[in-house]
């Protein structure tokens, strides 16, 4: 078996999937992805090995994406996470034509060639609005946890406006709806009609072709998908099984294993 | 005829301030205190403090105007005014040469253009975003772990700036420790976050048009590094009072002044 590893260090996680050569994944990890970049993969790497049971030297290939690409020092190659994130989102779902990637510091809209590629794109990564880091400022400013908010969302009856397009001024429009007696519930859907709101403007903007699939750590809330799906009236992909947020650590693996076999190195491996 | 007295109340979204004059404008009482979660109580607080600092009893304060965000909650007041009236009335009161006033807050900025009256002729703000603002500072004293105060102290001490890449103050927080990861000196992290809060300010200055002399008003405006930031990248000189902090609250007791006046001579 030929195993590669697809390491995505993004702004808040770093993540990374070890995958055979038809997408079939051996192990994930994730850690925080903090300061110390290389630390971070390096540890997130290790962390997925002992999982998959797998030696260091069993891995093949190593592609490290995301911003902090370039500090992994035991990379083999590196790619954008754009080319990462369409090519992961196309391998699985190969009618895909655009990509919705909602991280936790940016937001990406990705236009697709029938073949994966990236034909196009729009990116937020200046403004905490149309990100995580939203949803986890409005959570924080009701003592909730991030990882408690898709949870709290799904009972949500009755969702109030978030006006504040800023993450700092929404805190005090939040403090007030508490103040208010709203429940929690109905702001932090408040808080996801919002960002919805704003991935569409967006995808608009990218021109937003069917199938659209979703990828990014927000996107393994399931109000955040449904709300989504209602919003433009049709069904998303998805990778299954908490995969979402490892849709570019995976794109990563799998245009890694596109390179081996290009250069004629995945059979030789396979074969000694 | 006894001398009478005015005061303004400037209940901002981060701190309330209230100040006293006399007719002849002069402040003889000042109070400052964080505007919490009871906006009323703090302006009634702030009051209170400003006529103990003036040696004051309320019935000699014979008008009272509210201004800054929660001004309708000077329940108190005789009258409100707009919080960019008041700024541009202090400013030219207090250096009448003033035809462009900056007003950086706790959330929010402003540049306005006034007249020798200390009319606003123009004036812009950053309403739907919080960068350029008080609070980017106050998220990078919170990463760093510094009180707000000695910020501008420490990034005077700076030898070379830090480049702040960040546009938003949410991820500011987080460029701000990876270059503390990276090993720079807190000194020149700062002194990059106060050029980069300067540079947005200027930005919005030249959206409203720079004419001299300009004024810097406002809770920033106390800090050093962010004084000088201003004056350096906009090159040319710019007025600041011991008083900044107040002008807010100064501009809104000179329009009770005029109020009262206006009263006193309509009765007569």
């Amino acid at each position: 078996m030929v195993w590669v590893a697809g390491i995505d260090v993004g702004a808040s996680y770093t993540k990374v999937v070890i995958a055979d050569d038809e997408g079939h994944v051996a192990s994930r990890a994730m850690v925080r992805t903090g300061f110390r970049l290389d630390e971070a993969a390096y540890e997130a790497f290790s962390l997925a090995l002992e999982e998959a049971g797998l030696q260091r030297e069993d891995v093949s290939y190593i592609v490290s994406t995301g911003n902090g690409r370039a500090q992994v020092s035991f990379r083999d190659a590196h790619c954008t996470d754009l080319t990462a994130c369409a090519y992961g989102a196309w391998f699985f779902y190969p009618e895909t034509r655009t990509v919705l990637d909602v991280g936790g510091q940016s937001m990406k809209a990705i236009k697709l060639s029938e073949d994966g590629r990236v034909l196009g794109f729009r990116l937020n990564d200046k403004c905490a609005a149309g990100t995580g880091a939203f949803l986890e400022k409005t959570a924080y400013y009701m003592g909730y946890d991030i990882q408690e908010l898709g949870e709290l969302a799904t009972t949500s009856t009755n969702p109030v406006t978030i006006s504040s397009v800023c993450a700092v001024f929404a805190e005090a429009e939040v403090i007030n709806h508490v103040t208010a007696g709203v429940a929690p519930a109905d702001i932090m859907q408040g808080a996801i009609l919002s960002l919805v709101d704003r991935s569409i403007q967006l995808l608009k903007r990218v021109g937003l072709v069917p199938q659209v699939t979703v990828s990014g750590g927000i996107m393994r809330f399931t109000s955040m998908r449904k709300v989504l799906e209602e919003k433009l009236g049709l069904q998303v992909n998805f990778l299954p099984d908490g995969a979402v947020q490892f849709t570019t650590a995976l794109g990563a693996a799998m245009l890694g294993h596109r390179r081996l076999q290009r250069l004629g190195l995945g059979a030789r491996r396979l074969a000694s | 005829m006894a001398m009478i007295f005015v005061a303004g109340v400037d209940v901002g979204s981060t701190q309330t301030k209230g100040v006293i004059i006399d007719e002849e404008g002069r402040i003889v009482g000042r109070a400052l205190i964080d505007t919490g979660a009871n906006v009323t109580m703090a302006a009634e607080r702030v009051f209170a403090l400003a006529l103990q600092d003036a040696g004051l009893s309320p019935e000699q304060v014979v008008f009272t105007v509210g201004t800054g965000y929660g001004r309708y909650k000077v329940t108190f007041g005789n009258a409100q005014v707009t919080e960019i009236s008041c700024h541009a009335r202090g400013a030219v009161h207090l250096f009448p040469r003033t035809r462009t006033v900056l007003d950086i807050g706790g959330q929010d900025t402003k540049a306005i253009r006034v007249n020798e009256r200390g009319d606003v002729e123009n004036f812009t703000m950053n309403d739907k975003c919080s960068a350029g603002t008080g609070r980017f500072l106050q998220g990078a004293a919170r990463a760093l772990g510094i009180p707000l105060e000695e910020l501008g102290p420490m990034a005077l001490r700076a030898e070379k700036a830090v480049p702040i890449s960040t546009t938003c103050t949410v991820f500011a927080e987080s460029e701000v420790l990876s270059w503390l990861a990276r090993g720079r000196k807190v000194e020149d992290i700062l002194l990059g976050v106060h050029r980069s809060i300067a540079s947005r300010s200027i930005a919005l200055l030249r959206r409203v048009g720079i004419e001299e002399e300009v004024t810097f008003t406002g809770g920033v405006s106390r800090n050093p590094a962010m004084v000088v930031a201003v004056r350096e990248m906009l090159g040319i000189p710019v007025n600041v009072s011991e008083e900044s902090h107040y002008m807010g609250a100064l501009g809104a007791a000179l329009f009770a002044r005029e109020f009262a006046l206006a009263g006193a001579r309509s009765r007569r």
